[in-house]
């Protein structure tokens, strides 16, 4: 899977999370999740979940401690399908 | 601190199985437009009583209030909570903060109750996934939807309150007892505002355990609109109901202060329990506390029983009506035929459970500003021991432009009791 269309689908699961949706815009892998996109941070748990399901992977608690930013996500996905 | 504040009333909100916002609250009461429908969904799981009173069309109305964001952690019960928070708000000419705002709005909280709360939320998702070995899978919005306090914690941030923001719950006595305890707050200068009142969501897992004991009414699933008879000689218990009633209380001073609209005074609230004793028990009320709740909120008010225009009464189609009405008579010491006018919001909206007080608080105050009572339907064959009274039951809403003063009183599970007495202003 390619690196747009894996994050095409994050910011597909991210989007209902935002409370910032005019960063959603220009969002780019540098984008953080919690900084620029103003997601309660409670809602990671969801957002990691989302991925579960969506991607067909496992995301261990120590590797989703590390999701700060858009492309963490999906580097964390590609790493893990690879 | 000055510790006797005059509290007065500045908005309103509500969402009721028959109608949401004031204007259209007001018509389905002065029209005695029935909320009560047929539900597929109790029978599917044979419930006896199979009608109930939620509120229509919510689904497309709270993406009026709510983002999706804030949604994805709401059950009906923070839901209707938070539609009738806002409207009340706005309805006393606040302006809502925006929620990147850096400031707080010190001088409003809002106590707001519930009676059986998110219930629903740990049957359909908590519950299963637990005991499935899934607790990884339950996601971070479960616990907002079942601390008792979601309702009134989602409205805090909705509205950026920064006084007291809490939930009582009282079972059916919660949306008065709210309205009484942020007017003991307003009026010990604790809060300039409170939002007060309750909220209920509408789920099989809230009423099957009503059906079980056999207190809701099973004899009406195929005519709904009648099925809610209180004060009626066939009552046969009550009808379930969900939805929710805020009010804005104010203290006097702020509300001249900034020139805000006011709807009516609380000249007295009181609030109390019968100690299971003395004929009360945890579902019936011991009727010596009834009547001393009535007399204290009254007393408070520094009114005669004479001067009261109407009874919004607790009134909720079950054996205790025509206890209830012997006991505002006993409590206020009037003949039958002097007491004021007699009625019940249930049997328009159902019983709402820790929402009935504050939609009842609502509906008085209305009543107040329009000058009318609304009618009672479905008591035409008005329970015997109830015949007296029969001339101060209206059936049909009748216009009292007079009217000054309604006392307004739920009587809840564990024997609980609450009186508000609101004047025009």
């Amino acid at each position: 899977m390619e690196q747009n269309e894996v994050m095409g689908k994050v910011v597909d699961i991210l989007r209902p999370f935002v409370k910032n949706p005019s960063a959603l815009t220009g969002i780019s892998m540098d984008t953080s999740i919690l900084k620029d996109l103003k997601v309660n941070s409670a809602r990671l748990v969801d957002i990691v979940l989302e991925i579960e399901d969506a991607f067909g992977i496992a995301v261990t608690d120590e590797a989703a401690d590390q999701v700060k930013t858009v492309g963490d996500a999906v580097s964390l996905i590609l790493k893990t399908k690879a | 601190m000055t510790t006797s504040e005059r509290v007065v009333v500045t908005g309103l909100g509500v969402l009721a199985p028959n109608a949401h916002g004031l204007q259209a609250f007001a018509g389905a009461l002065r029209e005695g437009k029935s909320g009560i429908r047929f539900h597929q969904h109790l029978a599917d799981v044979n419930f006896g009583c199979q009608v109930g009173g939620i509120p229509e069309g919510v689904e497309a109305l709270q993406k009026q209030y709510l983002t999706d964001e804030e949604l994805l952690a709401m059950n009906p019960n923070m839901i209707y909570a938070a539609i009738a928070a806002i409207d009340a708000y706005a309805d006393a000419g606040l302006k809502r903060l925006p929620a990147d705002a850096d400031e707080v709005d010190w001088d409003t909280g809002a106590i707001i109750g519930t009676g059986i709360g998110g219930i629903d939320t740990i049957a359909e998702k908590l519950a299963p996934k637990t005991d499935q070995g899934k607790v990884n899978r339950l996601g971070s919005t479960m616990v907002e939807q079942i601390m008792s306090s979601g309702n009134s914690a989602r409205v805090a941030g909705l509205l950026g309150l920064g006084n007291q923001v809490t939930t009582n719950s009282s079972a059916c006595n919660t949306g008065t007892e709210a309205v009484v305890d942020a007017f003991f707050r307003i009026r010990e200068g604790r809060a300039k505002r409170m939002l007060a009142g309750g909220s209920e969501g509408h789920s099989k897992y809230i009423w099957a355990g009503f059906d079980a004991m056999k207190v809701l009414n099973r004899t009406r699933n195929a005519t709904p609109a009648e099925a809610s008879r209180p004060m009626s000689g066939s009552a046969a218990g009550f009808v379930p109901g969900s939805g929710a009633g805020v009010l804005m209380l104010e203290s006097l001073s702020s509300a001249r202060a900034r020139g805000a609209r006011i709807y009516a005074e609380i000249l007295g609230g009181y609030v109390n329990c019968g100690g299971h004793r003395m004929g009360g028990s945890m579902t019936a009320p011991n009727p010596t506390s009834v009547q001393r709740c009535i007399q204290g909120a009254v007393a408070m008010a520094g009114i005669k029983p004479e001067q009261i225009g109407a009874i919004n009464g607790h009134l909720t189609a079950t054996f205790a009506d025509p206890h209830e009405v012997a006991n505002w008579q006993k409590a206020l010491g009037l003949a039958p035929e002097k007491m004021p006018l007699i009625h019940s919001t249930k049997s328009l909206i159902g019983h709402a459970l820790g929402a009935a007080g504050g939609i009842e608080c609502v509906t008085s105050v209305l009543e107040l500003q329009h000058g009318f009572v609304h009618g009672s339907i479905n008591c035409e064959d008005l329970h015997p021991q109830l015949t007296a009274f029969a001339s101060r039951i209206p059936h049909r809403t009748v216009d009292v432009p007079d009217l000054k003063i309604i006392a307004k009183a739920s009587f809840g599970f564990g024997d609980v009791n609450g009186c508000v007495i609101f004047q025009k202003f």
